[in-house]
């Protein structure tokens, strides 16, 4: 009973809110999901690998601001802590790896644009319809007891929710023994070099492959 | 009318402490680095002891001409010092320095995470500033500091998050309602933690090895001049002030003293962030500076396993006592 009764009383009643006389909050909101979408847009746009990274950043910290409007602050100050602070910067510290080329990358094109355009699409409607369908015309009470705070969604996270939690977090322990693993190997293969003709045949291929690939442009711009 | 007079005031306090404290910092580490080191340091400027050279520094860095390499990123090469010293600013607002609601910016429901999660994009000021100057050294500097942070990132989020659990809540002030004197030995380890971290963090000695001047020049600062190179300075003072605060109000119990907790705690709090900072000075004189791997092997085998154990003992003992 109370499994059922909690979420619901968390969303606040379907009060009646005209469309045409939005609130302050409403308006932030729009604008700023607005400029969250722009900067998303620019990202996957944009001909210069590195641009790409630092618009992401302003996409997801739109998306942060967008959950500080729903006073969800938990959620946006891990958003900020784990996709700003640690994803981008894994992402920037790749690029700056193997190749963060000033200026604009022609190469960096894919032919699968339009497959990938298609498969946005598909997920984004799903999505939108998934969501629209879910709440309809429920509105948050922005003004009541604040629905999003550390202890709400704590107590809600381990009192209903506990079973995808930790589903999710055995899933991610799944991949960070993949990962040690999949490292493992490589390692194993430069102490003994006699194995590298066998099982660890395919990586080496492969960036073998990546790195003709990714030098070549260079030499034909020289 | 008031509410608004309040939140103006109480700005503009945290905007007076973010220009004046780092440069106390600076200058201090001026002299401490200098007296340890057998000499007399900046004694002109101002008159009394050299007080004002930082000041004049300040004025040197205004009049230098403001140069952006030919190759570079313009907008991102100019972007980058705003980028490295905004977080600073934001974080203060949320440091309390004395009890009730009077002695803290704004009072921020997941203070813990707010503060960690916006130091973090600081660095992405120096990310900026190594991939746009169009400069190796610069490069070679942005991917130490992004391979720093990756590595220290985590074992400062789980000496806070013991903290965090110890107290059970992660406001920052509620932390310190709730501290008892007997937290000091028992997060012990959680605070040398929490404090190594974050000098790597900040990429001080002995953990700057992004700015080694022997090997990459200055890192991912090697391209700036003038003021610009001025604000990477200060979001680095600016870093040292809040991580001390930080450190003091999280481990040391903030305005919590053995004597005068009401009224003066904001003292205790001042004294705590000051004899931090002392230390992180200390240490810059003392330690010579970690290799990469030597850096890398610290936080991974060192100071993980240290915040994990902190945080199984933290939760043995918050049990016991329920």
């Amino acid at each position: 009973m109370i499994l059922a009764s909690a979420p619901q009383s968390l969303l606040a009643a379907t009060a009646p809110q005209g469309f045409l006389s939005p609130t302050g909050v409403e308006i932030a909101f729009v604008l700023v999901g607005i400029a969250t979408l722009g900067a998303a847009v620019i990202t996957v746009t944009t001909r210069q690998l590195v641009h790409a990274a630092l618009w992401l950043v302003v996409a997801l910290g739109g998306l942060a601001v967008e959950y500080l409007l729903l006073t969800a602050e938990f959620i946006a100050w891990v958003q900020v802590l784990i996709y700003v602070g640690s994803v981008v910067v894994l992402l920037l510290f790749g690029l700056m790896l193997t190749r963060a080329p000033i200026g604009r990358s022609p190469d960096a094109d894919s032919g699968n644009r339009w497959v990938a355009l298609a498969v946005a699409v598909a997920s984004a409607a799903a999505l939108v319809w998934v969501v629209v369908d879910a709440f309809r015309t429920q509105w948050i009470d922005l003004d009541g007891a604040v629905q999003g705070s550390t202890e709400v969604t704590g107590s809600i996270l381990f009192r209903h929710w506990v079973l995808p939690f930790e589903a999710l977090s055995v899933l991610l322990l799944a991949a960070l023994v993949g990962a040690i693993v999949l490292s493992r190997k490589n390692g194993e293969n430069g102490e003994n070099g006699e194995t590298e003709a066998g099982a660890g045949t395919e990586p080496p291929t492969a960036t073998a492959t990546e790195t003709a690939r990714s030098v070549t442009p260079d030499k034909e711009q020289r | 009318m008031n509410d608004v007079l309040d939140v103006a005031l109480r700005l503009l306090v945290v905007f007076v402490v973010f220009l004046t404290f780092p440069l106390i910092v600076g200058q201090t580490e001026h002299k401490v680095m200098a007296h340890m080191q057998g000499r007399l340091g900046p004694m002109y400027a101002g008159g009394f002891h050299g007080w004002a050279q930082l000041i004049a520094d300040g004025v040197k860095f205004a009049q230098k001409e403001d140069v952006v390499p030919a190759d570079a990123d313009r907008r991102v090469f100019q972007l980058a010092p705003a980028v490295a010293l905004l977080p600073y600013l934001l974080v203060l607002v949320a440091i309390p320095i004395g009890p009730g609601e009077g002695a803290v910016g704004q009072v921020v429901d997941a203070g813990i995470f707010f503060v960690l999660a916006v130091m973090g994009v600081g660095v992405l000021g120096s990310l900026m500033a190594g991939w746009a100057s169009a400069n190796k050294f610069s490069l070679l500097g942005g991917l130490r500091t992004a391979a720093q942070l990756l590595a220290y990132e985590l074992p400062m989020l789980l000496a806070a998050a013991s903290v965090a659990m110890a107290a059970g809540t992660v406001s920052l002030p509620g932390i310190l309602n709730a501290f008892e004197w007997w937290w000091l030995p028992w997060q012990i380890v959680g605070a040398l933690v929490f404090f190594v971290a974050g000098l790597a963090e900040l990429q001080r000695p002995p953990f700057d090895m992004p700015v080694a001047d022997s090997e990459i020049i200055f890192g991912a600062y090697t391209e700036y001049t003038g003021l610009r190179f001025a604000l990477f300075l200060l979001a680095e003072y600016a870093g040292i002030v809040v991580l001390c605060g930080l450190t003091a109000v999280l481990f040391l119990g903030g305005w919590h003293g053995p004597w005068g907790a009401d009224g003066l705690g904001w003292l205790w709090t001042l004294l705590k962030t000051g004899i931090l900072a002392f230390l992180v000075i200390w240490l810059r004189v003392s330690y010579p500076r970690l290799r990469e791997d030597q850096l890398q092997k610290l936080a991974w085998t060192v100071l993980v396993p240290l915040a994990l154990a902190q945080i199984a003992l933290t939760g043995i003992v918050k049990v016991a006592i329920n």
